[in-house]
C-alpha cells in the first residue's frame, strides 16, 4: 500500500535533500540512521515511481520514496 | 555506413501506467476508455488479460463488453502519460543525443555513436529493457537493427518486455516471412492491391521488381521496396532537428449531435478561436483554412479555402469555415464532429503586399483585440473572457480545446522522408 508520510529533512549547499525523520500518521517519529542507497525506482507494491532512498531505521532496511513534491513509503 | 538503430515501444501504455499507479487494477481486465458520456467511449489501450478476451483498441466500450462481461474501463490520464514518456526519453537521453519520437509511447535511438557491432547494440538494448521496468515500473519492447523501419518490427516481434535483434544476416529468416500489412505504410488499401498481386509476405515485396512496384504506386512503390529490403536510410532526428510546423488545426466530437446551422457556427467560431490561439503563440499566419466535417452515419468529407490575406484573426478562419460549409453540405443526417485546420503558414513577420482599396486598420484592430484576450487568458484562465456566443450552449461553447490535451498523430513521412529513402536505394 502507498502511504504518503511527512518527512523532516536538510538541505545542503548543494541542494541535496538528506531526509532526516519519517513523522508517521499518529505522531511517531522515526530516526534514520543512514541511506545506503539513493535512485530512480518504481515501486510495484506501492504503485508509483520516484527518487528511492533506502534507509537504515532501527535495525531495518525500508525504503522511502520521494515523488516531488510528497513524499511515500510502501507498506 | 553502418548504423546502429533501436525502436523502444511501451507495450499497453496507457494501461499499463494504469495498472502499475493503481495496484488494485492488476488482477483484473482493465481497459483505458475515453468518456462515453461525451461520446468519446472507444477503448484506447487494453492489458494482456483484456487481450486474451479480444478486446481490440478502437471499439466502443459496450462491444468490449460483449467479450469481456467483466472489463474495467478507467479514464485516461494523460497527465501522467506525459510524465512516463518523459521518464523514458530522459533514460534514452543518457545513451544518444539522437531519439526522435513516435508519438508518445515509441522513440527512435540511434546509438551509432555508442556502440561498436549490432550485439553491443542489443545489450545496450537489454540495459535499456532493464532500466525502465525498474525505474519506471512498466516495459518495453525493443527492435534492434541498422534501420529505422526493421527496429519498428523488431519492437513488435516479441513482447512485451523483450529485446530483438535484425541483424543483416537473419533479417531474411526473421522480417520476410512477416505480412506485408506489418511494414511501415502498408495499409488496407496498399494491403489489397499488393494482394491481387500475389505479394502477401515482406519477403515477397521485397523481392518484387522495383520497377513494377513504381508503375504500381509511384514513389511510394520505391519507398516500400526499400524498406522491405532494409535499405530504409532516414536518420533519427535529434529533437532539435523536428521540423517546423506545417499546419494548425483542432477537432472534436461533440457531446451532442449538431443539427443545424447555429450549432455549427458555434462549434466552428469555438474551433478557430483556439486555432487562432495557437497560430499567434507560434507567431504565424496561415493563408489556407480546412475545414472536415463527419456525419452520424461517419461519412466524412474535407474542404480546403484560400484567405485573401495570411491571418491568424478568429472571425476570418471562422467565417471563411462556414462558408466551406455552407456550400458543401446540405443536411441530410446530422454532425457528429468537425475539425478546423489551417496550413501554409507564413511568419507574422512576413512582409504583406497591401491593397489600394481594402481598409486595413479594422484587421489590425481585431489582431490588437485577440491579442488582449490572449494576455487575458494567459493571466486569469482560459474562462476569464469569452465570446457571448459560447454561452448560448454551455455544452459546446464552453470546452477549452486549446488547454485539453493535444496528442497528434505522427507522419513518418514528415521532412521529406520519403526522398532521404529513395535517395537511399540502389536504382
Amino acid at each position: 500500500m502507498k502511504i504518503y508520510v511527512a518527512v523532516e529533512l536538510t538541505t545542503d549547499e548543494a541542494g541535496v535533500m538528506h531526509p532526516r525523520r519519517i513523522v508517521w500518521e499518529d505522531g511517531r517519529k522515526f530516526e534514520i540512521t543512514s541511506i545506503s542507497d539513493v535512485r530512480r525506482a518504481a515501486s510495484l507494491k506501492a504503485g508509483g515511481s520516484g527518487i528511492r532512498y533506502t534507509c537504515h531505521i532501527g535495525q531495518k532496511d525500508a525504503y522511502l520514496y520521494y515523488e516531488d513534491p510528497k513524499w511515500f513509503v510502501d507498506a | 555506413m553502418s548504423r546502429r538503430v533501436l525502436h523502444v515501444d511501451f507495450n499497453s501504455f496507457y494501461a499499463s501506467v494504469a495498472c502499475f499507479l493503481d495496484p488494485a487494477l492488476r488482477p483484473h481486465p482493465v481497459a483505458v476508455a475515453g468518456d462515453p458520456e461525451a461520446r468519446h467511449g472507444i477503448i484506447l489501450a487494453k492489458n494482456e488479460l483484456a487481450k486474451k478476451f479480444g478486446v481490440k483498441t478502437g471499439e466502443a466500450i459496450w462491444q468490449a463488453k460483449q467479450k469481456c462481461p467483466l472489463l474495467v474501463t478507467v479514464k485516461p490520464d494523460f497527465a501522467s502519460y506525459q510524465k512516463f514518456s518523459a521518464l523514458g526519453r530522459e533514460i534514452y537521453g543518457e545513451y544518444s543525443d539522437r531519439v526522435e519520437a513516435f508519438g508518445l509511447d515509441e522513440n527512435w535511438i540511434d546509438v551509432s555513436g555508442s556502440t561498436e557491432t549490432l550485439e553491443d547494440a542489443r545489450r545496450l538494448a537489454e540495459t535499456i529493457r532493464f532500466r525502465i521496468r525498474d525505474e519506471l515500473g512498466i516495459t518495453v519492447s525493443i527492435g534492434v537493427a541498422d534501420n529505422k523501419v526493421f527496429a519498428k518490427l523488431g519492437s513488435d516481434i516479441k513482447k512485451p518486455d523483450a529485446v530483438t535483434l535484425i541483424s543483416p544476416e537473419n533479417y531474411q529468416k526473421v522480417v520476410w516471412p512477416l505480412p506485408a500489412s506489418d511494414l511501415l505504410y502498408v495499409g488496407r488499401a496498399t494491403q489489397a492491391k499488393l494482394l491481387k498481386y500475389g505479394v502477401l509476405t515482406i519477403g515477397d515485396l521485397a523481392n518484387t521488381p522495383v520497377s513494377f512496384l513504381k508503375s504500381q504506386f509511384g514513389k511510394c512503390g520505391v519507398m516500400l521496396h526499400a524498406f522491405a529490403n532494409g535499405l530504409d536510410a532516414a536518420p533519427v532526428l535529434r529533437s532539435i532537428d523536428q521540423p517546423p510546423v506545417k499546419s494548425v488545426g483542432n477537432g472534436i466530437t461533440t457531446p451532442r449531435d449538431l443539427v443545424n446551422d447555429e450549432d455549427v457556427y458555434l462549434t466552428i467560431c469555438m474551433l478557430a478561436e483556439s486555432v487562432s490561439a495557437r497560430l499567434r503563440e507560434q507567431g504565424m499566419r496561415a493563408k489556407t483554412a480546412h475545414l472536415s466535417v463527419r456525419d452520424t452515419g461517419l461519412y466524412s468529407f474535407i474542404r480546403q479555402t484560400k484567405f485573401d490575406h495570411p491571418t491568424n484573426i478568429t472571425s476570418e478562419i471562422s467565417r471563411a469555415c462556414m462558408q466551406l460549409f455552407r456550400e458543401n453540405y446540405n443536411w441530410q443526417t446530422p454532425i457528429r464532429s468537425l475539425t478546423v485546420s489551417t496550413s501554409d503558414l507564413v511568419g507574422e513577420d512576413n512582409p504583406e503586399q497591401l491593397s489600394l482599396f481594402d481598409d486595413q486598420a479594422p484587421r489590425r484592430r481585431a489582431e490588437a483585440a485577440e491579442g488582449a484576450v490572449d494576455d487575458i487568458r494567459r493571466r486569469f484562465g482560459y474562462r476569464a473572457i469569452g465570446r457571448a456566443l459560447f454561452l448560448k450552449d454551455r455544452a459546446i461553447g464552453l470546452m477549452a480545446p486549446k488547454d485539453d490535451h493535444t496528442i497528434h498523430p505522427v507522419g513518418y513521412l514528415q521532412n521529406g522522408t520519403m526522398d532521404s529513402v529513395i535517395g537511399g536505394s540502389p536504382q
